[in-house]
């Protein structure tokens, strides 16, 4: 009975995410503003931490599982991608590379910079 | 076999968890960073796709149960959030920085090698939003005029590099702080990448689930400016 309410919870606070994309005309999924809305509800304590975890925590652990589908999915895409599959093989490697090191760094930098100036 | 999955409420389900399984069995066994679970499952299911000639759609027709919890499993993301809002707090400047270094990156780095491979304008704004979330990145490929089939693949093949490569990246380019590689992983591969940002630590996990959401958003606002720029 915990899981099943741990679930209706999030599939409570899920649907409201769905009603903010439905009012918002923004690019913005509904996942997005479950998280906000669900993080609000939390840090105002509307909802109790132990009224979500369970569930939580096992739904982020499957979702590898969850982009099975959409990732087999590219088997029907192939034909309009192999025009630009060449450039892509560098592009997206190299970018994934990049932005991985420039978000990285930059907050390793900022870290740096705090801790030093507290140390001073 | 295809009208088996055509009247199966439970084929594509099974297909992906046993594909998936067998893919941490590889990996367990042999360790290798290449063998990665995602890329193996994902390799396994298109090749018994093809080799029993069931059509995607008879597959997906079942396996969209599996989608379909991404949304609720997304919304659940705020948990560890919340459980390391304090550590948030104390390094808000250097999170928000980290991760408009990562937009930013992305999208001059797309920009750069658009202009490289003399792509078309309509192929160059349908990579701009490459590292954000699947669904934000469709909208913005949408309204730019970009392709938004190839958009959803090149997402997906970004994520699945960011699960397979997270790891070893952080080392190579030793990013010290679990804030910072957190940070990257979300920043760079998104929802994807985040499954092994949790599978690296907690904190890894939280920041990295809030990359997803803030580069997302940001991602929006800057795609419409650099799209005007090539």
């Amino acid at each position: 009975m915990k899981y099943i309410r741990q679930f209706g919870i999030i599939l409570g606070v899920t649907c409201a995410g769905e009603a903010c994309r439905y009012l918002i005309p923004l690019p913005v999924p509904a996942g997005i503003y479950g998280l906000l809305i669900l993080l609000a509800l939390l840090a105002f304590k509307v909802i109790r931490l132990e009224q979500v975890k369970e569930a939580g925590t096992f739904l982020i652990e499957i979702m590898p599982v969850m982009f099975i589908p959409a990732a087999a999915g590219l088997v029907t895409s192939w034909e309009q991608i192999s025009g630009i599959v060449l450039p892509l093989c560098v592009i997206v490697p190299f970018t994934t590379c990049f932005v991985m090191f420039a978000a990285g760094k930059a907050t390793d930098y900022m870290i740096e910079k705090k801790k030093g100036k507290r140390d001073e | 076999m295809n009208d088996f999955f055509l009247n199966s409420a439970a084929a594509g389900v099974v297909l992906s968890l046993a594909s998936y399984f067998i893919g941490t069995e590889i990996k367990r066994r042999w360790k290798w960073p290449v063998l990665n679970p995602l890329l193996i499952s994902i390799v396994l299911v298109i090749g018994f796709l093809l080799l029993f000639r069931v059509d995607y759609d008879a597959y997906n027709g079942s396996a969209r149960y599996l989608s379909y919890l991404l949304t609720p499993a997304t919304v659940s993301l705020a948990v560890p959030l919340y459980q390391q809002m304090e550590l948030l707090k104390k390094n808000m400047a250097a999170v928000c920085i980290g991760i408009l270094s990562g937009v930013l990156a992305s999208l001059c780095s797309v920009l750069a090698l658009a202009a490289l491979f003399r792509l078309s304008h309509e192929e160059y704004v349908t990579l701009l939003p490459k590292s954000i979330t699947t669904a934000i990145g469709i909208g913005v490929s949408e309204e730019l005029g970009g392709y938004v089939v190839i958009t959803t693949a090149v997402i997906i093949v970004t994520g699945v590099l960011g699960n397979m490569t997270a790891e070893q990246l952080c080392r190579v380019f030793r990013i010290k702080h679990a804030i910072s590689k957190g940070i990257a992983i979300g920043s760079a591969s998104h929802a994807i990448g985040t499954a092994k940002a949790m599978e690296m630590g907690e904190v890894e996990g939280a920041m990295s689930s809030l990359a997803i959401v803030i580069s997302g958003v940001c991602t929006v606002a800057g795609a419409a400016v650099f799209a005007g720029l090539y």
